[in-house]
């Protein structure tokens, strides 16, 4: 949910410059990839707990979540996924326009002593990650907090990387990603899966 | 949303958006670390000219979980016991650089007055002023009575109005703050309201409100209303036999241990029962019904913490400061 792609919500018209770089089975491989890099990571299932961030950080979480349960059978994919907000954390509260908080909902046996994976669609400046951070700070203590994305593309303005990326992609600081999930948006009502570069239009 | 001076002019989405950033305010609440930063750095005066407990509490507790500095100001033991005015009062605030000002008077209008002049620049907020406006009480309210239904009814709060529900809003309407705010706010989000008062504790104006009248509070509770809220008989402002005497009147007009059996008997299982506080235990409401399982007074009083971080939040954060960059051009 970087700058750039968290106001976008459905658009069924793209501008002129607008290229698809990861199609909807890009997106799909690309996640089940993350998912068994995150089982090796961990050994296994044992304390993993996915926070999503939203918008679409969450139903990333879930999808990942779905391909964690079905290569380790008997984990419930429902109960080590959580959505973690962190607008209240951000640090640009006085110059940008306020926004709306969505909800924070953690997995029932919490996040102390587990292994907390952060997902978020694009790594761009790194401040929502340390916005995440915080935001985990006061609401427990994990054993280890990891980071997976779909998009990582460049230009960070904090010492902060992630663990698991699905796509690098090298952009101009002009150009927006744009990261679309069938979970929240719809091309002429059908949901839409890619993630285009747009350039300044 | 540069002030929060009245629920008159608060549009319905203004207002939705604030219920539903309290939604998640109150979420704060039950965790163990009660406080987010997003407030961090600003100043919150509260300016109390008129006794409060819950009220200036509430701003205290809501300023504090986001992090801001609060300086209490009570016109007790202050310069304006020695004839200060206002607006040198709000110039010294200035002066001292509060970032929101948080406003309890005696007077109606008086935050509004503050908002519209240049005194100080810093966001209002009316914390109720005279017989006209208590707008956070009345979002609190809306905020208890949605939570309520949508729990009832099993359903999700976020984004939701109260059309359709009823509510009787009962007692001393003529000096009620809190009547006028909840009317103007219940009927933007849909609620149909009855006011229930003895004829001498209404006001003239009262026949042009949005509202239908009732004289008697055992009819307004035989029509079935989802809420029931009382209002406090506020002996200070009694300037006048408004009613003959107060057994009467608890007779009358008070919520008893019989209508609130009456509410059982006539079927209305989620019928909650609303007081803003503090309660006059025995005149306007029995300890019985105070203490019941349908009371939400303690409810409102949390919730009402909630509603109140939602209010300092938006006013403080993005929106005032980008509306401001655009006037200057």
């Amino acid at each position: 949910m970087d700058t750039g792609n968290a106001m976008q919500r459905t658009s069924g018209s793209q501008p002129k410059s607008a290229r698809t770089v990861l199609s909807g089975d890009d997106i799909d491989r690309a996640l089940t990839r993350i998912a068994h890099e995150i089982i090796e990571a961990n050994k296994g299932v044992q304390d993993l707990v996915l926070l999503g961030i939203p918008r679409r950080g969450f139903p990333l979480a879930q999808r990942i979540a779905q391909r964690i349960a079905s290569a380790e059978p008997g984990t419930d994919p429902a109960a080590i996924v959580g959505q973690l907000d962190i607008t209240m954390y951000r640090d640009d509260l006085r110059h940008s326009t306020a926004r709306t908080p969505s909800p924070t909902n953690l997995p029932a046996g919490g996040i102390d002593g587990k292994v907390v994976v952060l997902v978020d669609d694009v790594l761009y400046s790194g401040r929502t990650i340390r916005a995440a951070l915080d935001a985990i700070a006061d609401l427990g203590r994990p054993r280890i907090v990891r980071l997976a994305v779909l998009v990582d593309r460049g230009h960070r303005e904090l010492p902060i990387r992630a663990d698991h990326v699905g796509k690098n992609l090298p952009t101009a600081t002009s150009e927006k990603v744009r990261v679309r999930l069938g979970e929240v948006d719809t091309a002429n009502g059908l949901p839409l899966n890619e993630v285009a570069i747009e350039g300044q239009a | 949303m540069k002030h929060l001076l009245s629920t008159l002019d608060l549009s319905r989405d203004d207002a939705i958006r604030i219920l539903d950033i309290a939604e998640e305010m109150a979420a704060v609440g039950t965790r163990e670390v009660k406080k987010l930063p997003a407030l961090r750095g600003r100043t919150v005066v509260n300016l109390f000219f008129e006794d409060s407990t819950r009220t200036r509490i509430s701003f205290e507790a809501a300023a504090k979980r986001l992090s801001a500095d609060v300086i209490n100001f009570a016109a007790k033991g202050s310069s304006v016991s020695k004839g200060e005015s206002l607006k040198d009062t709000a110039q010294t605030l200035q002066a001292i650089g509060a970032d929101a000002v948080v406003i309890r008077h005696w007077a109606s209008g008086a935050p509004a007055r503050l908002a519209a002049t240049d005194w100080i620049d810093a966001p209002v907020v009316n914390a109720g002023d005279g017989t006209h406006e208590h707008p956070t009480q009345a979002l609190l309210d809306a905020f208890t009575l949605r939570r309520h239904w949508a729990r009832a009814r099993g359903t999700g709060s976020l984004g939701t109005d109260l059309a359709g529900l009823k509510v009787a809003i009962v007692g001393d309407i003529l000096h009620s703050r809190v009547a006028r705010s909840n009317l103007w706010l219940l009927r933007t989000l849909g609620a149909e309201v009855t006011m229930v008062a003895p004829p001498t504790l209404l006001p003239v104006a009262a026949g042009s409100w949005p509202c239908t009248i009732n004289y008697d509070l055992d009819d307004a509770l035989a029509a079935g209303p989802d809420a029931v809220m009382m209002l406090r008989v506020q002996a200070e402002r009694m300037n006048a036999a408004f009613f003959p005497n107060a057994r009467e009147y608890s007779r009358r007009w008070g919520f008893d241990d019989a209508r609130l059996a009456a509410l059982d008997a006539h079927g209305l299982a989620e019928t909650l029962i609303l007081h803003p506080g503090p309660m006059n235990r025995g005149l306007e409401i029995s300890s019985g019904a105070a203490d019941s399982s349908r009371s939400a007074v303690l409810d409102q009083v949390s919730n009402g913490v909630a509603v109140r971080m939602a209010v300092l939040y938006l006013l403080l954060s993005g929106d005032q400061q980008r509306t401001a960059n655009e006037t200057q051009g």
